[in-house]
């Protein structure tokens, strides 16, 4: 480092100064100083300061590091997470500007975690101690001689496949089955009819009160581990720590877009506000570029691309409306500013993509719509006059949990044997047939019983078992 | 205005914690346990026959692959196009699964199978594969191990020894020593370092009152053996210095074994015939040498007649010519007869041929290798038929089976394609100790 701490406490200073004025409301910051080892460390722990252990981490880094020996990919300028104090890694080797960059791009996210309602229930000053907490737990059913190192990873192999078939909207409280029951009664009952003598009376159907689960049910982890009875304290342990932890990660997949391009939006104006020399200047503008220029289609959309496109976008529709738009939409009621910062507020990308990506956008950034046809991939559509919903659809359906699909438990004791019947949600897109296999495998081993998955290959109703022994068919 | 922020630095003085080791080890192993998944078919290939020692092999194998339920691939994707692109509907962008390729943003956009490529040497390929296979029935023999001093190994250093095990770099770390903990390397850096006789003499009378230092010149200046009348500072080399590698003999157990390898080099025997015979003999030959020292190989090419040839010539040398089968067994009874008493030796042959033998010869054929049955330990017979090669040439392994039936060290098999060597041979080499349970 050519350059101390004292020199990167005089820039915080004045990147704070103008995220103040700028209107940020942050936790408080640490950065920590790093080398690029740690660096590929934090990168491989998704940046905690301590995780459980698991084979799959120890992959990453190995690819991580890889890459990165190779010079394929550089380290990320920045890595940030969502606690309070809000903890950010800064690596040694970077230049002076990188430093002054990443700390100005870091507040952006500071800001974000703080305000997006989407992270209001993650309990930011918990973060570092629960996987500190979630670490130890782990590490000492590894270390009990009566539960050992392959059967804490077979469970962790197992939790890890399906830990993604949860509760997608953290906002929801999940309903207990208490209040799942009241519902199911009032629905039930008949409405109000006030021509009751003239109508034949309808039929009342009782709901099946001994249905397990009641309703459809979301998080395969919670539900297999209250209702397998065969499940040891600590295979219920991991069980509940893998869904917490996928809990706490799934507002940073659903805001992605606008998260990384709120902090390259702030970065960029808070870099130009606080007057960087000529000599940073010009490698600020290299850098920038680097990271918010768009990706070839293969790598999809670059979030940092497409997100600053979106804020920039509604920047100037608020401040500076074309006669069209003030036509269209009506004369904007607040500044530029002010609905940035409503939006970055409410929304998450799905919400912020389907309001603000307009056709204009969809234009500029080229999109296009492609499909597998054959062993050729082929163009289907492209941002023109009629395409561009169907794209914008698209884009919309793969972002973030989108791209998981929606299976739920219909039934805890199917066939009358107690088979788990999952159902896959099926709205246009297949499963994976490997995977399929794969997963089933390790839920009929958290499951203990049979278990079955219903879904549509080629829209034709498929059901896929795996038999208590484990054999799939 | 914002909290101030803190800044750490951690990246001082925290090199040694390197907090992935564990998770990557766990990692690794589960690769190991794919390479053993996958070693049958890379022995299979027939460019490692041969190969020197410390021959490091490519393996492609598959990523341990975490899973999830994820899309498939008939769903659309969107990207992004090119600044000066034009693309338009119908344009074909990409091959599905090329090289390089990816799938834009499109649900399971992560489910591309992920390719290995892990360098590991031949000896580690062969460590692996031959984990738990050994050659069976050893404990037959009453002499079934002995001891061998074969190889002797490094305990360390001593005081005394013979001159031929000195170890240099040891004594000369040691007058190094020595030479410090005396005080000489001070003591030459405040006097000269050669003297004539009268600066000696000088020398002596200036320090006679300190005993200390007149001590150390006159044990440290030597006579200059070039200049007779001068002296020179000098640390000489003393006993206390030498040190000798201590060497212990290493007593091993050995098992006395010999293994023949009979390989029918005859005309019948095609390309792909000799190849399949040639990656099992490989196969054995690695088995043994990896597994155990001192076990004789004998390696016996026939066609009409059968000559005893070295590793070299049996892996590399094609011949032609009828079948005898027969006369490869001769030769292995005679050279069992003149070297390898079945008493005291654990014999194993094996036998690899297309079974298209002379008709004249199989009543011979079968009576020699009831003679091998007798005293060899277990009498392989691999039977190698590829597909195509139709079934109407005669086949050795229906006349053996009938002939051989009491003997239960007899076991035969028989390969149709290089994908067969590998359980074949396992079979071959687990043949007894199953039987024996």
């Amino acid at each position: 480092m050519d350059y101390d701490i004292s020199e990167l406490k005089r820039w915080d200073e004045l990147i704070r100064e103008k995220a103040d004025e700028f209107g940020f409301s942050c936790y408080p910051q640490d950065f920590e100083i790093c080398d690029h080892n740690q660096m590929l460390g934090y990168m491989a722990y998704s940046g905690m300061p301590s995780h459980y252990p698991h084979w799959s981490y120890g992959k990453s880094y190995e690819k991580i590091k890889t890459l990165y020996d190779y010079g394929v990919s550089g380290l990320p300028y920045e890595m940030v997470i969502n606690a309070s104090p809000a903890l950010a890694y800064l690596m040694r080797d970077n230049s002076l500007l990188l430093q002054i960059l990443t700390m100005a791009h870091v507040y952006g996210h500071n800001d974000f975690f703080k305000n997006n309602i989407g992270f209001s229930r993650t309990r930011p000053e918990l973060t570092i101690n629960m996987f500190k907490i979630h670490a130890q737990r782990i590490e000492s059913y590894i270390e009990d001689p009566s539960i050992g190192i392959d059967r804490v990873e077979n469970m962790i192999d197992a939790a890890h496949s399906v830990s993604l078939q949860c509760n997608r909207n953290v906002l929801l409280r999940a309903e207990t089955r208490k209040e799942q029951k009241e519902r199911l009664i009032d629905a039930a009952r008949p409405v109000n009819d006030p021509f009751q003598r003239i109508h034949a009376r309808p039929d009342y159907k009782e709901p099946d009160f001994h249905k397990i689960p009641l309703e459809p049910e979301e998080n395969l982890l919670l539900f297999i581990r209250d209702y397998n009875p065969r499940l040891e304290e600590w295979q219920k342990d991991i069980l509940t720590i893998v869904h917490e932890q996928t809990q706490y990660f799934i507002p940073q997949i659903e805001t992605k877009i606008m998260n990384e391009g709120w902090a390259c939006y702030w970065h960029r104006e808070i870099l130009n506000a606080i007057q960087v020399p000529q000599n940073l200047h010009i490698e600020f503008l290299v850098r920038h570029n680097q990271v918010v220029r768009p990706h070839p289609w293969n790598e999809g959309f670059n979030p940092y691309h497409l997100g600053l496109k979106v804020w920039d976008y509604i920047k100037r529709r608020w401040d500076d409306p074309t006669p069209k738009e003030i036509e269209k939409y009506g004369k904007p009621e607040k500044s530029g500013r002010e609905k940035m910062f409503e939006v970055r507020e409410a929304d998450r990308d799905v919400s912020f993509l389907r309001r603000f990506l307009t056709e204009e956008l969809i234009r500029e950034l080229r999109a296009f719509q492609f499909e597998e046809k054959g062993d050729e991939i082929v163009v289907t559509h492209v941002a023109d006059e009629d395409d561009w919903r169907i794209i914008k659809d698209t884009m919309i359906l793969n972002i973030g949990m989108g791209s998981v699909p929606v299976i739920k438990i219909e039934d805890a004791d199917g066939l009358k044997n107690r088979t788990l019947i999952l159902k896959h949600y099926h709205e246009g897109r297949d499963l994976d047939r490997e995977n399929v296999e794969k997963t089933l495998c390790y839920t009929q081993t958290l499951w203990g019983h049979a278990v079955q998955l219903e879904t549509l290959i080629n829209s034709g109703k498929k059901v896929y078992s795996v038999n208590e022994n484990g054999k799939f068919s | 205005m914002l909290d101030e922020a803190i800044f750490r630095d951690t990246s001082q003085g925290s090199s040694g914690s390197d907090r992935s080791s564990g998770d990557r080890m766990r990692h690794r192993q589960k690769i190991r346990e794919a390479i053993k998944k996958k070693l049958p078919e890379i022995f299979a290939d027939e460019s490692i026959i041969g190969k020197e020692k410390g021959k490091i092999i490519k393996v492609p194998i598959r990523g341990i692959k975490e899973y999830r339920f994820i899309y498939g691939s008939n769903g659309p994707g969107t990207g992004q196009g090119q600044e000066d692109g034009d693309t338009k509907p119908g344009d074909v962008i990409g091959k599905k699964d090329g090289k390089g390729q990816g799938k834009g943003d499109k649900a399971g956009d992560q489910s591309g199978v992920d390719y290995y490529e892990t360098d590991v040497t031949l000896e580690e390929l062969e460590e692996i594969l031959f984990e738990e296979l050994e050659l069976p029935d050893l404990e037959k023999k009453a002499l079934r191990v002995m001891f061998a001093e074969r190889d002797s190994r490094h305990k360390g250093y001593r005081h005394v020894g013979i001159q031929a095990r000195l170890s240099k770099k040891r004594t000369a770390i040691e007058h190094i020593k020595r030479k410090t903990a005396s005080g000489f390397t001070e003591f030459a850096k405040k006097f000269p370092e050669s003297v004539n006789n009268e600066e000696y003499r000088d020398l002596k009378i200036r320090y006679a009152d300190y005993p200390d230092i007149l001590n150390q010149i006159e044990s440290w200046y030597l006579p200059d053996r070039e200049h007779p009348d001068r002296w020179v500072l000098r640390f000489v080399f003393s006993e206390k210095d030498t040190r000798f590698n201590h060497m212990r003999p290493d007593i091993v157990v050995e098992s006395n074994a010999v293994v023949m390898c009979i390989m029918d080099t005859s005309g019948s025997m095609d390309e792909m015939k000799k190849y399949i015979a040639r990656v099992f003999f490989y196969l054995l030959h690695r088995f043994i040498t990896t597994k155990y020292r001192m076990v004789d190989v004998i390696f016996i090419a026939h066609h009409t007649e059968a000559r005893v040839v070295t590793e070299e010539e049996f892996f590399h040398k094609g011949e032609s010519g009828g079948t005898f089968i027969s006369s490869g067994y001769e030769k292995a009874l005679e050279v069992i007869a003149d070297l390898y008493n079945p008493e005291l030796w654990n014999i194993y042959a094996f036998h690899c041929s297309d079974g298209d033998n002379f008709e004249s010869d199989n009543s011979k054929a079968i009576l020699l290798a009831k003679k091998i049955c007798e005293v060899a330990n277990l009498f392989g017979y691999g039977e190698i038929k590829p597909a195509g090669g139709g079934s109407h040439e005669s086949s050795m392994i229906n006349i053996f089976s009938g002939a051989l039936k009491g003997f239960n060290n007899y076991h035969a098999c028989k390969i149709y394609k290089s994908e067969d060597i590998w359980p074949v041979f396992k079979e071959f080499m687990t043949h007894d100790r199953n039987k024996g349970e």
